[in-house]
């Protein structure tokens, strides 16, 4: 197996104040890796690291050979403008972005496979509804027909079954099957501890650092779980600088020193 | 009777031929970018934009009279920098797009009137602030449909980034990087219609032909194309209607387009189909699931 990423003493966070401490580890291509832990503990942070939107503190993130749109992300709290007057059809057409860029236009074969993302969750009919008529699952079902049209390597999921009913989640946890049946990475960020025991093979437990990363069963034991939880949300505004040397890295980036002199990683850009 | 009242001015004097293409032109540009202004919520920026104009544009003519290049390039100049630096402050700091672009205008404004006072100031400055669609010669028609032009070439090129960035910027991000370029060509643009546009109805009202419309359109339409098309529709009907009202009353011509476009938008506030008071207020039996 092959790594679709790789975190190598990973430090993401705002302010110089770290939400994701000195991650190692990878995510194996094809794995399907539930995200756990309490608020702040960093998972969107972690999420938002991967796609690239948030630069890391100090480490790094390898994507070996992705490119940007092999990433499909799903934001806990996407920013979509609900009275912004387009259709579902437009909203899900978007996720054919990488092939058909600013101006391609959308043939019949793009028509067809945009008709099979909408029917594939379930909103065959939808598509002159304009989002504003959408309630939240139904938006929910919209967002994930544009991640299917996305056809990306790397799906990450921020909490996607949040606010939404039994049966949606259902239905949209089928199409995660799906895409992990065809071999696709997924990341999925969740706060339901016996749907991932049930579904999930592989957990990430975060809490700011990390806890635990392994098989699910291994990784969500009460131990771990009390540990996850005992951790402090808060920044502390007078944090000292982090003594961990960020060079416990290796394969530091050429021309790009990391870590201070004195050994510590000073967290500023 | 009605070819004297409608169509006769037109066809005797050509300084009403004039004002009509060039009031035609400016809202077939104007119009559309009214739109994307209003659904980004930035309604007021084309506002403030127009103040960030008004000193390049004084300095221009302070620097060489009433001439067309001096004055259109000080208001290009004046309008870009502003928008630039507010782009620029709004993503690159915690401050967001409408305190960082209040913040550059009012500075210069400031440095305009500072400028304008240091040299005196003249009657023909009204000429910039109001506008003289009556007196367009070639030079400014061509400015003006030139622009136009522009508008809707570049609009066209960037319309797919600019519609994603409203409606879901988060996802603009992760698929591309097209999203602040065409932000920046946007603003561009509203710097140039404005620019070209007060020309012919003065740096204060240039704004109405680019948000009047829009706002109309906002209340017979629920999808954004149709939204555009009737936006450049009322500016050009809003320019011919105050033409001759103009015309036939003695009105200033510059206010006089405006108000027009001004009685269409009481209308569609009232009477809009999607969202009109008089349609809410009318009882609808509602339909079956």
């Amino acid at each position: 197996m092959t790594a679709a990423l790789q975190f190598r003493n990973l430090t993401l966070g705002y302010d110089r104040h770290p939400a994701v401490h000195h991650l190692d580890g990878a995510v194996e291509a094809g794995a399907l890796v539930a995200v756990v832990g309490p608020n702040g503990a960093g998972k969107s942070t972690l999420f938002k690291g991967i796609v690239g939107v948030l630069k890391p503190l100090a480490g790094r993130i390898e994507r070996g050979d992705l490119a940007p749109q092999d990433i499909a992300y799903l934001p806990q709290a996407a920013e979509i403008d609900r009275s912004f007057p387009i259709n579902v059809y437009d909203m899900v057409a978007m996720g054919l972005w990488h092939r058909t860029g600013l101006f391609g236009g959308v043939d019949r074969k793009a028509r067809a496979s945009i008709e099979q993302a909408l029917s594939a969750v379930g909103l065959t009919g939808f598509e002159d509804r304009a989002i504003a008529t959408l309630s939240g699952g139904q938006m929910q079902r919209m967002l994930f027909a544009r991640l299917l049209l996305q056809d990306a390597r790397v799906i990450v999921l921020d909490e996607p079954f949040n606010a939404v009913d039994a049966k949606t989640s259902v239905d949209l946890f089928d199409l995660v099957q799906r895409w992990h049946g065809e071999k696709r990475t997924v990341l999925t960020a969740l706060h339901d501890i016996d749907f991932v025991r049930t579904h999930f093979p592989e957990t990430l437990l975060l809490a700011r650092e990390p806890v635990a990363w392994g098989r699910t069963a291994t990784v969500l034991t009460p131990e771990n779980l009390l540990i996850a939880r005992r951790m402090c949300e808060a920044f502390d505004q007078h944090a000292e600088e982090c003594a961990v040397p960020t060079a416990a890295a290796p394969l530091p980036i050429a021309g790009k020193p990391q870590g201070g002199a004195a050994g510590l990683h000073s967290h500023d850009r | 009777m009605i070819y004297d009242f409608l169509i006769a001015p037109f066809a005797e004097f050509e300084f009403m031929r004039r004002a009509l293409a060039g009031t035609l032109a400016l809202a077939l540009g104007a119009g559309p970018l009214g739109v994307f202004l209003m659904l980004r919520r930035m309604s007021l920026v084309g506002d403030a934009m127009a103040h960030a104009i008004l000193p390049g544009a004084a300095l221009g003519f302070l620097v060489s009279g009433l001439n067309l290049f001096a004055m259109t390039a000080g208001g290009l100049i004046a309008g870009c920098v502003v928008a630039l630096l507010t782009g620029l402050v709004a993503r690159m700091t915690e401050l967001k797009e409408d305190a960082a672009l209040a913040t550059f205008y009012l500075l210069s404004l400031a440095l305009g009137v500072t400028i304008v006072s240091l040299k005196g100031t003249n009657i023909d400055l009204l000429h910039v602030l109001f506008g003289s669609v009556l007196a367009l010669d070639d030079q400014t028609l061509v400015l003006i449909a030139g622009n136009a032009t522009l508008t809707l070439v570049v609009l066209a090129l960037i319309y797919r980034p600019l519609v994603l960035e409203c409606v879901d910027p988060g996802f603009m991000r992760s698929v591309s990087r097209a999203g602040a370029p065409a932000h920046l060509a946007f603003l561009g643009l509203v710097v140039t219609n404005l620019v070209s546009g007060f020309h012919a109805l003065g740096t204060l009202l240039a704004v109405g032909i680019m948000m009047l419309p829009a706002a109309i359109g906002r209340f017979w339409a629920r999808d954004i194309t149709k939204m555009i098309v009737i936006a450049a529709a009322s500016g050009a009907v809003s320019g011919y209607a105050g033409l001759l009202l103009s015309f036939h009353t003695g009105v200033p011509s510059g206010p006089a387009i405006i108000l027009v476009a001004g009685a269409l938008y009481v209308v569609s506030v009232l009477f809009g189909q999607v969202g009109g008071l008089v349609r809410q207020a009318l009882p609808q039996r509602h339909l079956e699931a």
